[in-house]
């Protein structure tokens, strides 16, 4: 205490006042003349005092410099360079990949217990491979124990609803340029009856053939002539055009075109053959979430693997099972059960044709975009509730979950705010605010595709788990 | 019934179409609800699902297509209708109600408001220290309304406090008053000289409003919770480091320390504080007899005196020994329009003399426990013992604290009565309920109450128990008897409540309104006095 004042001068000043709990203790001081805010409190953790007691571990010491490693996470995040090199056949450039393989989206997840969409793209998949004939031979090769299933998160790969990928598709490259790691995704098919909502009707099979003998040679001729395209800075024109770059995705869509038309009328094909890729192109909004998406996944893997970094950097879900991965946590999983979407249905569906959650397109949540840029979506803001207030709620609230700003992703009705980045698992569990997630919504049955969207919340006890690890691991 | 309706050229987003399906398939009578746009594959699903193919021809995908599936024609228009008026509906202003920001953790509120400088944590015991702890790290001064915090906690908590110049007020503080600001529990007294430190939330309450009314007023009051001075473990953290700061603060002139008693120790060394301070003082510890003054620190014997000597000490013009003077009961009533013991004692034998025989008991039902403790120790002594569920000695506790016996001082606030249920300050509803129970007894003789207003209370402390006291009157008059009830109330003019009100209502209803606790007790033991002397010389 000094000679003249005591308590930093409380006394003789005005009482500005933070307030946990009964909201009429703030209201009656506000009315006595004192600024007061009110903090919407909540039980810590949900009240699980394991998880509270890994929060105060860590607080009380570790280790090593979490919030130095929280920093260099973020450090990395925002030095990304998403960059689209390319694109090939997975068996060429995805690691790993092999005839016998099959990837899909989430974590790690057995033919038993996969969910009906996700089956059904397994079967669609080794029918496109040759490996099977019927529906029937594909499901008794898939169960044969003959074929091997593993995340496209294990491959440098991510994969949008079922996220089934083969030795055969085509896939994007995407380059992160600081740090020279790939990201892979395949290319989307549209809407309706698709693989990656598990259907697999000839339709579907015919599409594929397709996409593999036409639209991506064609893409990647364009793409050759025109050299790579910097995505990070299309991203940041999206947000700026009312998509937030996973559930909304036409000015994406539309901008690829763009930047690809002059290209792709150059070529040496037959007119009807591109004019073909081009309306295929423009009939599907969703076109550019298979870039979004990818683009996120090298930001975040460059942020992987940092010991006692805990940020996250992977959130996935197979239609079972959602889950997490740590920076400083490396190649561990932490899920709990695929939630229920939140969402509106198209015309002739309702909540009881919804399969759980599924998809690897929440990479883009992860990466600080989706439902965290929903903000920058007014369009589509009716998936979340209602009016924009709400949108700009949603990201404001996910400030409280990350560490950082983004530098280039800015949401103009925040006042051009960079967009919340850098989830730190530790403020997700103390807050309970968990990530918003912007999501479509599968159809549960196989084949029909996709039915509605909406926004789902993904299971708390994954993120308490990653903590109670992450403190065993580094607490002192 | 198929229905099927078309707005051309009219183009919706698909979301607010799947909102508006949303919206009418849940009306009565409707089976089917699609409200799209006429793509080729809605037309194809519209045509699966029986609708007629003639309504559907020659439509694009810019025209809107509502198709009713309902029970009659009526419920299938009523649906279409609300379908397209759902389309263009928005969303209602949600205001919030009461204009406060609200953020959704500590980090944001400091972000909102960076020069912060105080917090409240009302948040459930188990979590009160946790939080409490995190507002200390942030550098905010605490205050902690919670209580179910261990003994182990509050010591860590203060000890962090004290180390950083911090004041951790609580837990279990249900009141203070910092730069004029009342916080919890408190009453909106005007800002004065004298600086309170109290262990105890309605003594707090009490010696504040009595300093207002005598016209002084108040610089800060602090509240420390219940086992600051009590608990020799916790020694006092608090209120030495408030005495501290209330010694340095220039707006302050007299400093009050209030508390049930304290451990002995920890009392030596909070007079030896006051004595440091160099400032008038005055100590008033609750149930402990006065002893006499030293040096600058004067010792109250009630809460009424502690607020006099305080406001006497104040003005400038007494010392310690001229407002001891000053103080010093005449026959009339006072410059603070205190009546004179001489005049009570007047009063409690005009009342006693309409009782009947068999009234013997004081009854005391309170909301404010501290109020409760300085009666319960007046009524003791005076009257030969006095049951309480706040009595210490074993004793004297009440068997069942739902039935008085003998002379019975309630403290309503006790936690044996606020499970599952609003503290009565809040809710005097448990209250009226006793008072009636009280009235039916024919050995009860008066009935003394509390009333406390202030920010937190009841909006009509008063109007909630006069029906329960017209009862109880009533009761005693169809026994041939009469029920007198006493009653004090704790506010100042200023407080929501309006407290000249809250007097008339009292009064309307028969009670006697004292203006202190201490002059109320006194009357109600007086009027038990006088009954027991005139049954002796009967």
């Amino acid at each position: 205490m000094s000679d003249q004042t005591a308590l930093h001068g409380l006394f003789g000043s005005d009482s500005r006042i933070i307030n946990l709990g009964l909201e009429n203790f703030a209201a009656n001081a506000a009315a006595s003349g004192a600024s007061a805010v009110q903090v919407d409190w909540r039980l810590p953790a949900g009240g699980d005092q394991r998880a509270v007691a890994a929060l105060d571990k860590l607080a009380a010491g570790a280790k090593v410099d979490i919030e130095a490693a929280n920093a260099e996470g973020l450090r990395r995040i925002l030095a990304a360079k998403p960059t689209i090199v390319g694109i090939g056949l997975a068996r060429d450039v995805v690691p790993g990949m092999a005839q016998d393989l099959i990837l899909h989206a989430g974590p790690p997840v057995s033919w038993e217990k996969m969910c009906g969409p996700l089956r059904g793209a397994v079967i669609g998949g080794l029918i496109y491979e040759g490996l099977a004939k019927t529906p029937a031979e594909a499901e008794a090769l898939a169960a044969s124990g003959q074929i091997r299933f593993d995340p496209c998160h294990h491959h440098d790969a991510v994969g949008p609803m079922a996220g089934v990928m083969t030795a055969s598709m085509p896939v994007w490259i995407i380059e992160n340029q600081t740090f020279g790691n790939r990201a892979y995704c395949t290319l989307n098919e549209g809407l309706g009856k698709v693989l990656r909502y598990g259907a697999y009707s000839e339709e579907v099979l015919e599409r594929l053939r397709w996409m593999a003998s036409d639209l991506a040679p064609i893409l990647s001729d364009a793409l050759q002539a025109k050299g790579p395209i910097d995505m990070k800075s299309i991203i940041a024109q999206v947000l700026q055009m009312g998509d937030e770059g996973h559930n909304r995705n036409r000015a994406g869509t539309s901008l690829i075109i763009r930047e690809l038309a002059p290209y792709l009328v150059m070529l040496d094909y037959p007119k009807e053959k591109i004019a073909k890729v081009l309306s295929f192109l423009n009939a599907n909004d969703h076109f550019f979430l298979n870039l979004t998406m990818p683009s996120a996944k090298c930001t975040v893997d460059a942020a992987a693997g940092i010991e006692g970094c805990s940020l996250i950097t992977t959130m996935a879900r197979n239609g079972t099972e959602f889950g997490i991965r740590l920076s400083g946590l490396s190649g561990r999983w932490f899920t709990g059960p695929a939630g229920v979407v939140d969402g509106l249905y198209l015309p002739g569906f309702g909540a009881a044709d919804a399969a759980r959650d599924i998809g690897d397109s929440v990479i883009t949540e992860t990466s600080g975009i989706g439902g965290f840029a929903m903000a920058a979506a007014p369009a589509i803001v009716k998936f979340v509730g209602g009016s924009p207030q709400d949108a700009i709620d949603i990201t404001k609230r996910m400030y409280e979950i990350c560490v950082g700003e983004n530098n280039v992703y800015q949401i103009p009705v925040l006042d051009f705010r960079g967009t919340p980045t850098g989830i730190d698992v530790r403020k997700v569990v103390e807050t309970g605010i968990l990530p918003a997630i912007n999501t479509g919504i599968a159809h549960k049955t196989p084949g029909i595709g996709m039915v509605g969207a909406g926004l789902v919340k993904p299971p708390e006890n994954a993120f308490r788990d990653a903590l109670i690890a992450f403190a065993e691991k580094y607490a002192r | 019934m198929k229905l099927v309706q078309v707005r051309k050229d009219s183009y919706y987003d698909s979301v607010f179409l799947m909102l508006a399906s949303r919206g009418v398939q849940k009306l009565p009578g409707v089976t089917e609800a699609i409200v799209a746009m006429a793509t080729p594959m809605n037309l194809d699903l519209l045509g699966d699902l029986g609708f007629d193919p003639a309504s559907l021809a020659g439509l694009t995908p810019n025209d809107l297509i509502v198709a009713i599936d309902a029970d009659d024609e009526a419920q299938a228009t009523a649906a279409a209708q609300e379908a397209l008026a759902g389309l263009n509906r928005k969303k209602a202003d949600t205001a919030q109600g009461n204009g406060l920001p609200r953020v959704p953790s500590l980090g944001a509120a400091r972000r909102l408001l960076p020069d912060a400088n105080l917090a409240l944590v009302s948040v459930p015991g188990a979590w009160a220290a946790r939080e409490a702890r995190k507002c200390l790290e942030a550098g905010l001064h605490t205050l902690v309304f919670s209580d179910n915090v261990s003994l182990e906690d509050e010591i860590a908590l203060k000890k962090y406090a004290v180390s950083k110049d911090l004041l951790l007020m609580g837990p279990d503080c249900g009141t203070a008053i910092i730069n004029g600001i009342p916080l919890c529990f408190a009453n909106r007294v005007q800002r004065g000289a004298i600086g309170l430190v109290a262990a105890s939330g309605t003594g707090l309450q009490e010696v504040s409003c009595l300093i207002d009314d005598y016209g002084a007023g108040i610089s800060q009051a602090i509240g420390t919770g219940g086992r600051d001075l009590k608990n020799a473990a916790v020694g006092g953290m608090t209120s030495l480091l408030a005495i501290k700061a209330l010694a340095l603060d220039p707006d302050t002139s007299v400093i009050v320390v209030v508390s049930k008693p304290p451990a002995p120790d920890v009392a030596k060394r909070v007079v030896a504080a006051l004595r440091a301070s160099g400032k008038p003082a005055v100590a008033h510890f609750l149930g402990l007899p006065p002893s006499p003054d030293e040096g600058n620190v004067a010792f109250a014997a009630n809460l009424e005196e502690c607020a006099v000597l305080a406001t006497l000490l104040a003005d400038g013009r007494h010392d310690l020994r001229a407002a001891r003077a000053a103080l010093a009961e005449g026959p009339g009533d006072d410059r603070f329009r205190r009546p004179s013991l001489q005049r009570i004692d007047t009063l409690a034998a005009a009342e006693a003399a309409r009782l009947s025989p068999q009234q013997k008991y004081l009854r005391g039902l309170y909301t404010g426990g501290t109020l409760a403790d300085e009666t319960l120790f007046l009524a003791h002594a005076a009257l030969g013992g006095a049951r309480s569920n706040n009595q210490t000695d074993p004793a004297w506790q009440l068997a069942d604290p739902l039935k008085s016996v003998g002379h019975t001082i309630v403290d309503l606030g006790d936690d044996i009565f606020t499970v599952g249920k609003p503290h009565p300050m809040i809710d005097p509803a448990a209250r009226a309920d006793r008072i009636a129970q009280e009235g039916a007894d024919p050995a009860c003789a008066v009935l003394l109450l509390d009333v406390v207003l202030g920010y937190g209370s009841h909006a009509d402390p008063a109007g909630a128990c006069v029906e329960a006291i017209q009862t109880a009157k009533a009761a005693a008059a169809k026994r041939g008897g009469y029920l007198p009830v006493v009653a004090s109330v704790t506010g100042t003019r200023n407080d929501p409540q309006d407290f000249g009100q809250q007097v008339r209502t009292l009064e309307a209803a028969g009670v006697i309104v004292m203006p202190s606790n201490y002059r109320a007790a006194r009357l109600a033991i007086a009027i038990i006095q006088a009954a027991a002397h005139a049954r002796r010389t009967a």
